[in-house]
């Protein structure tokens, strides 16, 4: 079969090797800079309490994101997948928008309305929260930049949600909220999982809107860029390679689940 | 038991106009109308699914126009049997026992109630994906009789089965119907079906009821072209399955025996098309088994095609080209024999 391939159609050859030389380019970089790691440098790296701060908040600060997300995304998702209303084209559009502008022009405007001289700043400052040079503003740069994934995902999984589910659960006795939280949420569910993983990995891997907000505490990509400038490669690039290798293990666990889920 | 009064509903490229209906407690309605009339708007409506642009229904003499889907009590099953996916059978028949926190005992026997009623016990535990057409449709019959509902919607209940099912599942509603007792309003586009199950049949088009009235009065008064497109295209005997079995069935019907080939017994009802019946001028010799003389009353001219009637009784619709009606000199009077197979006429 293969070897057929590869004879009667020139097509599918080309289309081979073209693929293979983006998928080198995108995992050869990867692997250079596991491979060149010294695993002793590596432990010690890992011992590092700056180090293991920083990668601790990014995970943490991204998971607060994704909560926060979820609690805010998933309604107006549903809204998008359900309801026809003038301007809907807009509004989907709009909500794409944080993934077209650069981060840390999408970080500048964060400020003018969640710094200290602004309107939301002002309020939550006196409820205590403060965005400038805190976890507070990591979350919120990264909820701005990686909620449409969340969002998209969660809106096709609605979609492809029979209405007259919702319908038939509707007149067997169940109430508007029931039924979402009986049928249309559960059933959509796995969407808005892999669509909160994705929200989840892109908060971990923001670093433009991050560095305008909150330089610090340090997350692991501002600590990267920090020992990048102040001390060269050598000292990056541990830092980096467990960033990656937490990330690649934890993503890989989630859709490993996520799938199995699927099949049963 | 249900009234619907001068109800509108507008959803933008699609509306229903003054539609008025006055289903009786126990009655088997039948909508039936072409892909495109409404009739599933119209059910949704009836339901609750749809805000009204003005009319108003009434349910067991109190006005529901304006009241929740989940206070109704109107019971819908679509087409293509939309289950629960992520539920057992199990879960889907009791989701709406759940949901009235009836005790344990009381799921329970309602559950074996309609287990048993639909005769599907061993199919509680499946998941819905793994059920036949058929089942799944049992399935949300069971679901939807389990609240014990004032009414019960069928959207086409029978149009995503194949043939063999369809049959089955049929005479299951029959049957359902008789024992339950429950005011059952059913929407179709099949005319057969319609006049299988229902008391009493309104034929909606465009949005609007042409007609209602007995699945006799429907095909043999139809009010309008619209109607009579759906009903007069065909012959439709009221008659008995008497003796014979599978190929070689006898139906009765006014003094006139038929051959047919059907698996079917007792009352029941026989359609014939017109094109499929032969004319001649002396007895015709053929594979067909069905032949009989009896004299042409009306003629009604459609151009270069024209419906004969020929009387035994019962009147016989046949079709015959302008070309073969002037080749063969007939005419109003004239005694012809008719001839068709077995196989032509349907019972159902």
């Amino acid at each position: 079969m293969v070897k057929r391939l590869f004879t009667t159609n020139k097509m599918t050859f080309i289309f081979i090797l073209l693929g293979l030389v983006i998928f080198l380019f995108i995992i050869l970089p990867l692997i250079r800079m596991v491979a060149a790691s010294d695993p002793n440098i590596l432990l010690t790296t890992m011992f590092d309490t700056e180090v293991r701060s920083a990668i601790w908040l990014s995970l943490y600060a991204a998971l607060i994101a994704t909560g926060v997300g979820f609690i805010l995304g998933v309604p107006l998702a549903y809204l998008l997948a359900r309801h026809e209303f003038p301007g809907k084209k807009i509004i989907e559009g709009l909500i794409d928008v944080p993934i077209v502008i650069p981060h840390t022009a999408a970080g500048i405007a964060l400020l003018f309305v969640f710094g200290r001289n602004f309107f939301a700043g002002r309020v939550f400052n006196v409820m205590g929260i403060d965005f400038v040079d805190s976890t507070a503003g990591i979350v919120v740069a990264m909820l701005f930049v990686s909620i449409p994934f969340l969002i998209d995902s969660a809106k096709e999984g609605f979609k492809k949600v029979d209405v007259r589910l919702e319908k038939v659960a509707r007149t067997l006795g169940a109430s508007p909220w029931r039924t979402f939280f009986k049928v249309s949420l559960p059933l959509a569910w796995r969407s808005i999982v892999a669509g909160g993983i994705m929200m989840w990995a892109r908060g971990i891997s923001e670093f433009g809107a991050i560095i305008i907000l909150a330089y610090h505490p340090m997350i692991a990509p501002t600590l990267i860029f920090e020992r990048f400038e102040s001390y060269g490669l050598a000292y990056s690039q541990p830092v980096a390679v467990l960033l990656i290798l937490l990330c690649l293990f934890v993503f890989i666990v989630l859709r490993t689940l996520v799938h199995r889920g699927e099949k049963a | 038991m249900i009234q619907v009064r001068n109800l509108c509903v507008d959803l933008g490229a699609f509306a229903l106009h003054d539609v008025n209906l006055d289903v009786k407690p126990g009655e088997y309605f039948i909508i039936l109308g072409p892909t495109g009339a409404g009739k599933t708007v119209l059910l949704e409506s009836i339901a609750g699914l749809y805000q009204l642009k003005s009319g108003q229904i009434w349910l067991g003499g109190k006005e529901v126009t304006r009241l929740e889907p989940e206070k109704r009590g109107i019971s819908i099953v679509y087409q293509d049997q939309v289950l629960f996916p992520h539920l057992s059978v199990k879960d889907n028949i009791t989701f709406g026992l759940k949901l009235r926190k009836k005790n344990r005992r009381e799921i329970k026997a309602t559950l074996d109630w309609l287990a048993e009623l639909l005769s599907i016990p061993h199919l509680l535990n499946r998941r819905p994906d793994t059920l036949s057409g058929g089942e799944r449709q049992k399935v949300a019959l069971a679901r939807a009789l389990s609240i014990k509902p004032q009414l019960l919607l069928l959207d086409e209940p029978l149009s995503a089965l194949d043939p063999e099912n369809r049959e089955g599942v049929q005479r299951e509603l029959r049957r359902l119907h008789n024992q339950v007792k429950v005011t059952t309003v059913h929407v179709t586009h099949d005319f057969e079906e319609a006049i299988a199950l229902g008391d009493r049949i309104a034929v909606l088009g465009d949005g609007c009821i042409k007609q209602i009235g007995t699945s006799e009065q429907i095909f043999r008064q139809p009010n309008s072209e619209f109607v009579a497109r759906f009903a007069m295209v065909r012959n439709i005997f009221v008659g008995e399955v008497t003796d014979g079995s599978g190929e070689n069935a006898v139906f009765c019907t006014e003094d006139t025996k038929l051959a047919v080939v059907t698996d079917l017994r007792g009352k029941c009802h026989a359609s014939l098309r017109p094109e499929d019946i032969l004319i001649s001028h002396a007895p015709f010799h053929s594979s067909a088994r069905n032949s009989f003389c009896g004299t042409i009353t009306s003629v009604t001219d459609k151009g270069s095609i024209l419906y004969l009637t020929v009387t035994l009784p019962p009147d016989f619709i046949c079709l015959v080209t302008r070309n073969s009606f002037e080749a063969m000199g007939l005419g109003e009077g004239n005694k012809v024999y008719i001839t068709f197979k077995a196989s032509a006429v349907h019972i159902f």
